[in-house]
């Protein structure tokens, strides 16, 4: 970095160096050094531009719904009806179903990832291909012996593909085959049970369970990748200790290498419960679009991202400030979950490293 | 084992483990311990397939109604009306690639030029600057197109794949600086120390020494940002709308107006009741994960080499 000084005083024309001095080394010329400069100041600027554009994303949308929050006030958010034609805005029904629905997927995503996070991290694979052979008498050759690995690699691969499809073809798989599957199953439910409150709707289309179960499919990723990771780097003294000491798989996992890798799996569940909250188009597509607060996992909802969707087309200019304001909602909830999980996997790495 | 006891025994040397009984140390699932363990094993084998049917139900089912509709025809065509018949997504395909062309141009340089700062520098400023980066990745989507309306279809006055593009580079900006900095870190020590040793000057150790080195790690940042970018849905459909004609109309490019892309078209014409437009919206799906796979599968297979290096 500071390079060019040294380099610039370099004593040309000492006699020592006299007799090729210019033709196989020489200072950088006038020009080398300005654009060394010149560059060296693009990058500083272009880091700084990074966080002028946060910045500048913040304050455009506030700035935008400015107006809003001055007409409207605290009343826009636990104002519960949503009505364009008699001017009331009120997005409380919005923000309660944000959570539900990413509260639900995040419980049945955490726990079907982190399940398979254990299940790629533990050697469950080269367990169950190592019995198979042994039943069937045959003897390890070194093509068995990295098959599991191997598939266990390909698994988890394939499963970090699959976060890579877009939300928008989650959202047509959702529409046209979960709904069809799991409708006559929801109705029975609410036709035997109907006195539970989850259940106290039936399905008739889009809902909160369909989106809920679209949603657990989409976090499911991120959940068994950052789980995986935290499980993977477990240190093996730890674990090989504990088997060492005689404890079964479950014991050594329940006490040892779980609570050792748990701050990075929470970490990861808290990030995905931010994706789940800002996720739009999945659920703009199978949550109903029906503002309304209710328990019943089988009645329509709505939430904010798909409020924001499904509205902003068509949004005239005092719209649009009542919508940026909206926007500014979702913006705090997902900035104060994303904040947090990104400060606890900072803390888990600080802790891994010690 | 046994052979081995039997022989000592005759040859008189007394068993030192004679009257042990070694049947409790035995792996068996009458023991509450072992039959926990073996049942949680089951449970999380289960949890695991359980997981992978919805997963892959969701490639076969692609792959089935996609493919059944997908034709020549189909890629080339405009959008059908209601109750046509035939049609295709032709300009949407186009309106996908040319909105994220128009992303790269904006968010490549401006991240690689980040990157490079943040590479080679551990202060205060660059420590914000990395934060930053990760607030922008965990930033929803839709908010990426509520800034692109406010900044440039409420100051230009109407929709565009401009705004659009904008919107799009918001989102992949990130993944670039973040990855960048991880490959031009990557590059061994003693090579830039070599470049600066001879005399050569930031710049120059940069554009000469790290950067050509460090081009697959950062190219796979770039199309991991692409596989992204190519499917986000929420911040087009109010930045770049939609539309039923070709981008390049009476020989020039309209990026002034509102423009088609695959992701609006899926989500469009999946709420439309007609049974044209939906298998139209499954075909549509089908290419679009299929250019996000390779994508990505693009951006592994540069990220492999790197590791090669």
């Amino acid at each position: 970095m500071s390079s060019a000084a040294p380099v610039a005083e370099f004593p040309t024309s000492s006699p020592l160096f006299d007799a090729r001095a210019g033709e196989v080394t020489q200072a950088p010329s006038r020009g080398q050094r300005i654009f060394d400069a010149v560059f060296r100041k693009t990058c500083h600027t272009f880091a700084w531009l990074t966080i002028l554009l946060v910045g500048f994303i913040v304050a455009r949308i506030t700035a935008a719904a400015i107006p809003a929050i001055h007409t409207l006030g605290l009343g826009f958010v636990t104002g519960r009806v949503w009505d364009a034609n008699a001017g009331t805005y009120g997005i409380l029904a919005q923000i309660w179903g944000t959570i539900y629905t990413s509260v639900l997927a995040l419980m049945l995503g955490s726990i079907f990832g982190v399940a398979a996070a254990i299940f790629l991290s533990e050697g469950f694979l080269s367990a169950a291909v190592f019995g198979a052979l042994k039943k069937f008498n045959l003897h390890l050759k070194p093509v068995t012996l990295r098959l599991p690995d191997q598939l266990e690699r390909l698994l988890k691969e394939l499963i970090e593909l699959l976060a890579a499809i877009p939300s928008v073809v989650y959202g047509l798989w959702g529409i046209f085959v979960v709904i069809p599957l799991i409708r006559p199953w929801c109705n029975w439910l609410h036709a035997q049970m109907g006195w539970v409150p989850f259940f106290s709707t039936d399905l008739s289309g889009p809902g909160v369970l369909p989106a809920v179960l679209v949603l657990a499919i989409m976090i499911l990723p991120t959940v068994t990748a950052i789980s995986r990771d935290a499980l993977v780097s477990v240190p093996p003294k730890i674990r090989m200790a504990a088997y060492g000491l005689g404890a079964t798989r479950w014991e050594s996992l329940f006490a040892v290498i779980l609570p050792a890798a748990s701050r990075g799996i929470f970490g990861g569940i808290v990030l995905a419960f931010g994706r789940a909250l800002g996720e739009t188009m999945a659920l703009a597509m199978l949550v109903g679009n029906s503002n309304q607060i209710k328990l019943s996992l089988f009645s329509p909802a709505n939430t904010l991202a798909a409020l924001l969707a499904n509205n902003f087309p068509e949004a005239g200019p005092k719209e649009v400030g009542i919508l940026m304001y909206a926007a500014l909602v979702l913006l705090a909830i997902t900035l104060v979950v994303n904040v947090a999980g990104a400060f606890i996997l900072h803390r888990a790495a600080l802790m891994q490293s010690e | 084992m046994a052979t081995n006891v039997v022989e000592r025994n005759l040859a008189g040397v007394e068993d030192p483990f004679a009257g042990v009984d070694f049947s409790h140390l035995e792996r068996s699932l009458r023991r509450p311990r072992t039959l926990i363990d073996a049942l949680l094993n089951l449970a999380t084998a289960a949890l695991t397939m359980l997981a992978l049917v919805p997963l892959f139900s969701v490639v076969v089912m692609l792959l089935w109604r996609g493919g059944k509709r997908l034709s020549i025809a189909a890629l080339t065509s405009l959008p059908p009306g209601p109750l046509e018949a035939g049609g295709g997504f032709g300009n949407a395909i186009v309106g996908t690639t040319v909105m994220v062309a128009v992303a790269i141009l904006f968010s490549v340089p401006f991240g690689i030029l980040t990157a490079v700062y943040l590479a080679q520098s551990n202060n205060k400023v660059a420590e914000v600057v990395r934060f930053c980066a990760k607030l922008l990745t965990g930033f929803p989507s839709i908010l990426a197109g509520v800034f692109a309306y406010g900044a440039v279809v409420l100051a230009t006055g109407g929709f565009s794949s401009l705004a659009g593009a904008v919107a799009l580079s918001v989102l992949m900006l990130p993944t670039v600086i973040l990855t960048s900095e991880d490959a031009i870190r990557m590059v061994p020590s003693r090579m830039k120390e070599a470049a600066i040793g001879m005399g050569a000057t930031t710049a120059q150790t940069v554009w000469m020494v790290l950067l050509p080195t460090a081009i697959p790690g950062i190219l796979t940042g770039v199309m991991l940002a692409v596989a992204r970018a190519a499917g986000e849905t929420a911040p087009l459909i109010f930045t770049a709308l939609f539309s039923n004609y070709w981008l390049w109309q009476h020989g020039q490019m309209k990026l002034m107006q509102p423009t088609a892309s695959l992701a609006v078209l899926i989500y469009n014409f999946a709420g439309m009741p007609f049974k044209n437009q939906v298998e139209l919206a499954w075909a549509a799906a089908l290419v679009l994960v299929l250019m996000v796979l390779c994508a990505n599968l693009a951006g592994q297979a540069l990220s492999a080499r790197q590791v090669q290096r």
